[in-house]
């Protein structure tokens, strides 16, 4: 069952349990809940619905409208967030809500600008393709960033004309519930989208053996991914599409600005206690500043103030639950063990709820499991390398490739790394700088495709070639 | 009474009928026939100014003759003071030059929604100087004007550059940037819907404009300017001037700090501006000019849909579009019944007072327009056309024509090659598909065309042999922000709309980067 920070306000606290009660029964229940939604989401999509004859500009129109309401509920939404998620007030309604409305922006534009082609094949044929939508999508969602999650899975589905069935995660259903409010609101046809919040285990595989489903697009972790993609290829091969873990590292350079490095890879590992698939966990730093740089990186972690997210003046709010506490302190207690030196924190913060202090270890050597596995928490490694050609083989040195980034002011190095480390996003010189019109996925088992930008709509087309015989073929 | 008439087809049926189904909860709010005009001066940096020289020209109500009111005259010392602002705005670090290209295509979708909020204003504004019927102004000019706007709002952050693996260690990418100041030209016959088509493009893709406006129809671009600064453009993003083309236009196109003109108009002042524009600084050129458009009916077409289609395709607004299909071509087995039933639709046609709901035609823009008309008309007559209903002048105040149709036209006649823009209809007689084509090709113009028939070999056949920018199947006059439209030969060079519409407001900068060593 559900289970975050205990929200400070009783009536809320009230509200939750009743509402966590009924959320319960439909968990258990998911699977069938399932075969309806799919129905549904089937009938919405058939040639000549409403959805399938509507202009494709209408569509755009639609997730405009859709923003519009967003932004108009935008309070309520980035409290949700916060009491369901465990994130910071200010940062959910700041930057979630704020990357919520420009995706749903940014995709409405795409709806009537995905063009197919015009061919000029060998022959007396007149040939062109249709950029078709895909069908009923399944849409898997985690629990780092419930909403934005939510708005980059339906806001590209939608703009190409796909019907989706959504499954929210168990630990942060509240926010994609309210949408589906506001997605009625907004004129969307009933069967575009549907929205069911069940257990991985249960909902997930119900969705990824589903025989009448399309596509899938899951985002979590890749123990998960890789059992999702397993059960698209024994059923009917629906598409797959994954954006899972990883353990970024962070390339800083003798040569970089120091003060912005340091903060950088701060926010970079922290931001959201440290549970971001592209956290840059594995921090190199070149050995003539390293030392400095460690020095830094401890006073910095130390500023942060702990307590409730709803409250102004708190820099890190709770882990998501149990699960991911222990998980946590048990890497922890490993790096120590490990003979990774503890710089600061390394424990629980507090008598209530799942609060981890901000963690700092030096001279943390490749092969540790700090080192290897994703934490997903508040805890940073910092590593020291020589030279350019041992740091790119070191970084590279992980089944993951999700992000990466480089600190340094010499134009050479900085296009050197940009080519040479396997991760689906490199940033030169900042870290986590994302944006609706950037390709977003990663390398190896970090994910496959691509969501965001023109790429992302890749994932929600099919193409269909049509060929015409004709009298006689000009050029 | 409104939706009796659409329902029949008789108004405009294909551009009516989507908008219209939109429409059909909101009934179109009635119109205020006498609008306050707000706006009369020229808008540079988001200011209003009177004309350097301080003198002014009136606009004219075509269904009346009478004087709406006075317009501050811009001449090339205004036009120089707008280019100055334009630049200005324009500048490296500026906040049009440093803003996020999504917040660009934000400020477009707000102008977007002021003009839906000031719609039914606008509409009387647009009938008022230009003599559209209101009921047009409102479905389907003002309609295609916020589809446009919110169009190219949603391109500004996605028309990318490219990465490109060339030989040797190198990176290199190319950057599509703005091409800077963008002098742009438009016309009378739809004034809103071409500022739309121009300042799209341009805006979204972080161009500055100065714009010159028609005399004939100055006054909706000039409520549009208060919007735009309303909306949150920077200032000297966007200046307009009205003016006359001899002075105005002309110091646009020869003004060596402008870096690209966009005009559309007649074919002989595109001769001018690419003229002035090579002669002055080499600005970059797109036009959109006249046609003589052919529409061509086959036999197997539905008999009542072509009919219908090629009545809409000459006379919607008064016969003065560009893209007017002036040229029936009518296969000779179903010529006759083709043009008896063109003719009894062209009589029942309604001219009259633009602001009635009932009227379907209102009045050519101005006196000129009205006299040349009526001059082909005589021409026609004279060379040997029959004419079978119109002829004349429909009222004795303000510039109505008689719907017009001429039969047993010949394709030496002046009215089958001559643009007359006007609500004059010609039909011609053919036998067979490859002589249609020919003849149909045999223009200096090539703006669009199209193809009556139900057979599918036809219709590939015949699209693909018309030397025209736009070929419509089974339809007339379809037009949608996301299509690109524009001219073969003398009908213009450029496409505007669609991605297409983007090219021409791009200069593409190549970056290439020495490095130590590239990998695939």
């Amino acid at each position: 069952s559900k289970s975050c920070a205990t929200p400070k306000i009783p009536q809320m606290q009230n509200i939750l349990e009743s509402f966590k009660d009924r959320l319960l029964k439909i968990y258990h229940s998911s699977q069938f809940i399932y075969l309806v939604a799919v129905k549904a989401a089937r009938k919405a999509f058939e040639l000549g619905s409403t959805w399938r004859t509507m202009d494709a500009s209408e569509r755009g129109r639609l997730l405009n409208k859709l923003a519009d309401l967003v932004e108009r509920d935008r309070l309520i939404l980035a409290t949700m967030e916060t009491i369901d998620g465990g994130k910071l007030f200010s940062t959910a309604y700041l930057m979630d809500l704020g990357a919520c409305i420009k995706t749903l922006r940014y995709c409405a534009g795409w709806a009537d600008k995905i063009q197919g082609r015009t061919v000029p094949m060998d022959g007396n044929f007149f040939t062109f393709t249709r950029h078709e939508p895909i069908g009923v999508c399944g849409q898997i969602i985690p629990w780092n960033f419930p909403l934005v999650m939510f708005i980059w899975k339906i806001a590209p589905a939608l703009c190409c004309g796909n019907t989706v069935v959504v499954k929210p995660a168990e630990q942060t259903p509240l926010s994609a519930l309210y949408m589906g409010s506001l997605i009625k609101e907004a004129g969307f046809p009933p069967g575009v989208v549907n929205i069911v919040p069940g257990f991985g285990p249960t909902a997930g595989a119900a969705i990824s053996h589903h025989m009448d489903i399309d596509k899938i697009a899951f985002t979590g972790s890749t123990e998960v991914g890789k059992l999702i993609k397993e059960a698209a290829g024994k059923t009917n091969l629906k598409r797959v599409t994954l954006e899972l873990g990883g353990k970024s590292p962070n390339i800083i350079f003798a040569d970089a600005d120091l003060d912005a490095a340091v903060e950088f890879a701060h926010i970079g590992l922290f931001y959201h206690q440290g549970q971001c698939c592209i956290a840059g966990s594995r921090i190199f730093v070149e050995e003539p500043i390293y030392d400095e740089f460690v020095r830094r990186s401890i006073e910095r972690a130390k500023k942060n103030t702990l307590g409730d997210p709803l409250k102004p003046g708190v820099q890190q709010g709770p882990q998501i639950d149990k699960e991911q506490y222990n998980k946590i302190l048990d890497l922890i207690e490993s790096g120590k063990k490990e003979g990774a030196k503890l710089e600061c924190g390394g424990g629980p913060w507090g008598d209530k709820g799942y609060f981890i202090q901000p963690t700092v270890f030096s001279n943390v050597t490749d092969d540790m499991r700090i080192a290897k596995e994703e934490i997903f928490g508040p805890v940073q490694q910092i590593m020291k390398f020589k030279t350019v050609d041992e740091v790119i083989k070191r970084a590279n040195n992980t089944t993951y490739g999700l992000a990466a980034a480089v600190f340094t002011k010499d134009i050479d190095k900085a296009l050197t790394f940009a080519a040479a480390l396997q991760a689906g996003t490199v940033w030169v010189n900042c870290y986590s700088a994302l944006s609706a019109q950037c390709p977003f996925g990663g390398f190896k088992m970090s994910g496959n495709g691509r969501e965001m930008g023109e790429y992302g709509l890749h994932e929600y087309t099919e193409v269909k070639t049509v060929t015409i015989k004709i009298p006689q073929k000009n050029s | 009474m409104l939706r009796a008439v659409v329902r029949g087809s008789r108004l405009c049926p294909a551009l009516l009928r989507a908008p219209f189904s939109a429409a059909a909860a909101s009934p179109i709010p009635a119109p205020n026939p006498r609008p306050d005009i707000a706006y009369n001066k020229i808008f540079i940096n988001n200011e209003w100014h009177d004309a350097v020289s301080k003198k002014t020209f009136p606009t004219i109500n075509p269904s009346t003759g009478e004087v709406i009111c006075q317009v501050a005259e811009g001449d090339k010392a205004d036009v120089d003071k707008a280019v100055k602002a334009a630049k200005a705005a324009f500048q490296l670090g500026s906040p049009w030059r440093r803003m996020d290209a999504s917040h660009r295509g934000k400020l477009l979708n707000r102008l977007a929604d002021l003009i839906e909020r000031d719609r039914a204003y606008l509409a009387a504004l647009e009938t008022l100087d230009n003599g559209k019927p209101y009921a047009i102004s409102y479905l389907v000019d003002l309609d295609m004007v916020v589809k446009c706007l919110r169009y190219f709002a949603g391109w500004s952050d996605k028309f990318h550059g490219k990465t490109i693996p060339m030989d040797g260690d190198f990176f290199c990418y190319t950057r599509h940037e703005p091409v800077g100041v963008c002098g742009q030209i438009i016309p009378w016959n739809f004034p809103l819907l071409m500022q739309a088509w121009k300042l799209g493009p341009a805006l979204a893709t972080g161009n500055v404009v100065v714009m010159k406006v028609a005399e004939q129809t100055p006054l909706s671009a000039l409520y549009v300017a208060s919007l735009i600064k309303e909306a949150g453009f920077p200032p000297g993003v966007v200046n307009i001037i009205p003016g006359y083309g001899p002075t105005a236009g002309a110091a646009i196109s020869s003004h060596m700090d402008i870096d690209k003109v966009a005009f559309t108009g007649s074919t002989e002042v595109g001769h001018l501006i690419q003229k002035a524009a090579a002669e002055s600084n080499l600005k970059r050129v797109t036009l959109e000019l006249g046609g003589k458009s052919p529409n061509i009916i086959m036999s197997d077409a539905d008999m009542d849909w072509a009919v219908d289609q090629a009545h809409f395709a000459l006379f919607f607004n008064q016969g003065q579009c560009c893209c007017a299909g002036s040229r029936t071509y009518v296969q000779e087995d179903i010529y006759n019944e083709f043009v008896e039933r063109s003719v009894e639709k062209a009589k029942a046609r309604v001219v009259g007072n633009p602001f009635d709901f009932k009227t379907e035609q209102g009045p050519q823009v101005d006196e000129d327009q009205f006299k040349k008309i009526l001059g082909y008309i005589s021409t026609g007559q004279r060379e040997g056309a029959k004419l079978l209903c119109g002829g004349s002048a429909a009222a004795d105040r303000g510039y109505f024509i008689q719907p017009t149709v001429f039969g047993d036209v010949q394709d030496n006649m002046t009215i089958a090659r001559e643009e007359i823009f006007g609500p004059v209809m010609q039909i011609l007689k053919f036998k067979t598909i490859e002589e249609v084509i020919e003849r149909a090709n045999d223009s200096k113009y090539g703006l669009a065309a199209a193809v009556f028939t139900k057979d599918l070999d036809k219709a590939n056949f015949v699209s693909q042999s018309l030397r025209t920018g736009t070929v419509w199947i089974n339809c007339y006059n379809v037009f949608g922000a996301q299509a690109p439209f524009g001219g073969y030969k003398a009908s213009g060079k450029g496409r505007e709309l669609g991605e297409y519409g983007l090219e021409a407001y791009m200069e593409v900068k190549n970056v290439t980067i020495k490095i130590p060593q590239k990998n695939s």
